[in-house]
């Protein structure tokens, strides 16, 4: 039995639920020795600003139990060597790409979308609005609910890609910030980035982060990740998109389930770069065995009722 | 580009100190590898560790017909992964994802090779040297630990017809002080007309102390750099490391790709 594994995210047709997570996936040309970029439902790239910035002294990253701290900084070479030097490589190798957007101001979202909307083969922006990392921007809007409709609306002015803002769980009611965002204009919303986290050496009695605090992600963050995503669906009409500790095709399942239309992974993506397949080939069959045809009929599925 | 082998353990062989060398069959993997690249292994299949450990490629091993077959890592029990590929017993497999980064430069004669190793730092000269005997590049090993147990495999090298001087600081074997000591003598007595290429792994202090003296020498220089590694490809920039910039500046580069191996006057040591 053929099985169809297209979703539609608000405007945007994918030939899978499975997305790389920003910052996970370099500029998604990293990838292309080992992964076929076009076989993913979108290529989610690493968060711009308008310019490049320097990112923070490693060391950056921080195994923890069942996950990992990081604090890059968001390193990178801004929107307008972006689209010089990596989208054509992107646009030629066939990838739906996703660009995430950075801002200190909300002009700068606003610059920065501006330039991807003039870009050829940019399909849609995922505003960072979480970054638990940056102090000037970022999770300062994406912790309000006024500041992330002032973003949201501004970028919604601003072009007519299909606009994802990206929610920090860092918040006491994040489907309350799903709501804020979809009223703004919002075409979906995705979820979650990381938590804000510390490690600690205890001979040094130093953070183990040169910046001294980083966001957790992996396998340790999911069960919360799934909860958040299950409450957002319900709320909100919008497309759901998961993220948080995705590692299998399970989880990718548990996500859909939950009420996401797509998912993104991200800290499984350093353990094994081959992943996508696998994980493509475990939804085909979990389909085929449960004879569903398309796995757009699971996003919300979840039974609630007495299983007896 | 790289495979993700599923390395199977031919022998684990222990060494004092904690230090152990496994020896992988990997055909497939050991075919692609260059002195000076390395692999990132997997340790569990589990969540513990989560994140694969990069190890540069030690030994490349050949099979009776001198095709490549596998390769080795010199292991050192410091965490829960290193623990469980010291423990690994013979048969057990493990998934190494490579061969990854910016190999060494190969000089060819008359230029002289000096490799400069301290402690696991030797790895990635046990396949630089054969490469470089094949040239008829007249190599040196400077070999430095804190005692004599964190000296060992020099048989490998001398095999290759390599000059191996030691170093340990507290004077167990070879010269008494660091590994630097002796490379310093060495710059100081080789005639300016002799080429000389620099080559150096191990702790980022020795690293910067060599980079430092082969610039001071006039002498080029390439070092194997490590940091905290998220995924060898590119994709997270964890591995950073400051190299300067042509117009004065300095940026942030990815050891993964850009390195491990980067020329030692481009590094911006911290």
């Amino acid at each position: 039995m053929g099985v169809d594994l297209s979703v539609q995210l608000g405007p945007l047709r994918l030939k899978t639920p499975l997305m790389s997570a920003s910052g996970c996936f370099g500029y998604g040309v990293e990838y292309a020795g080992v992964v076929d970029l076009a076989s993913l439902g979108a290529v989610v790239v690493k968060g711009l600003f308008l310019n490049e910035r320097d990112g923070h002294p490693p060391p950056r990253i921080v195994e923890t139990p069942s996950g990992m701290l990081n604090a890059i900084g968001l390193q990178g070479i801004g929107v307008h060597r972006f689209v010089r030097e990596k989208m054509p490589e992107l646009r030629q190798l066939g990838a739906t790409v996703i660009v995430n957007v950075c801002g200190t101001t909300v002009d700068e979202y606003v610059e920065v979308s501006k330039v991807l909307s003039d870009t050829e083969g940019v399909a849609a922006l995922e505003l960072n609005i979480s970054c638990p990392n940056i102090k000037e921007g970022g999770i300062s809007f994406g912790c309000s609910l006024a500041g992330t409709r002032r973003v949201v609306s501004a970028v919604r002015r601003a072009t007519r890609l299909p606009i994802i803002p990206k929610l920090t769980p860092n918040v006491t009611d994040v489907a309350s910030f799903a709501a804020a965002a979809e009223e703004a204009g919002a075409d979906a919303v995705s979820l979650v980035n990381t938590f804000l986290a510390m490690a600690i050496d205890v001979e040094a009695r130093r953070p183990k982060l040169s910046n001294g605090m980083g966001g957790l992600s992996g396998p340790a963050i999911r069960p919360i990740a799934v909860r958040m995503v299950y409450e957002c669906a319900r709320l909100v009409k919008i497309p759901v998109i998961g993220i948080g500790g995705i590692v299998s095709a399970a989880d990718v399942l548990e996500f859909l389930i939950a009420g996401a239309t797509a998912v993104q992974v991200g800290t499984a993506n350093f353990v094994d770069p081959f992943i996508w397949g696998k994980l493509e080939a475990g939804l085909r069959s979990y389909l085929e065995r449960h004879g569903i045809p398309r796995v757009a009929d699971l996003v919300g599925s979840l039974q609630t009722g007495s299983a007896r | 580009m790289p495979v993700d082998a599923e390395a199977v353990v031919v022998s684990n062989t222990r060494l004092p100190g904690g230090y152990s060398v496994l020896e992988f069959r990997a055909p497939e993997l050991a075919a692609l590898a260059e002195p000076g690249q390395f692999v990132m292994v997997r340790a569990s299949r589990c969540d513990a560790p989560l994140l694969r450990r990069p190890y540069s490629i030690f030994d490349l091993v050949r099979d009776p017909d001198g095709r490549p077959a596998g390769f080795t890592l010199l292991n050192k029990r410091v965490g829960v992964g290193s623990g469980l590929l010291y423990d690994a017993a013979p048969g057990a497999h493990f998934c190494c994802l490579g061969p990854l980064g910016r190999p060494f430069t190969l000089v060819a004669p008359p230029v002289e090779a000096w490799m400069v190793a301290g402690g696991v730092g030797l790895a990635p000269f046990a396949t630089l040297a054969p490469a470089l005997a094949a040239r008829g590049v007249a190599t040196t090993l400077f070999y430095g630990g804190r005692t004599s147990a964190d000296i060992f495999c020099l048989d490998r090298f001398e095999r290759h017809g390599v000059r191996v001087v030691t170093a340990t600081e507290d004077g167990s074997l070879g010269e008494r002080g660091r590994v630097t000591v002796p490379l310093q003598a060495a710059l100081e007595a080789v005639p300016p007309e002799r080429a000389v290429m620099v080559y150096a792994c191990g702790p980022e202090p020795m690293l910067k102390a060599v980079a430092d003296l082969a610039t001071r020498f006039g002498r080029p220089s390439e070092v194997s750099m490590e940091r905290h590694m998220g995924c060898g490809l590119g994709g997270c920039y964890s591995c950073v490391v400051r190299v300067k910039t042509q117009d004065g500046g300095s940026r942030y580069a990815r050891t993964c790709i850009e390195g491990p191996v980067l020329r030692g006057d481009e590094v911006l040591w911290e």
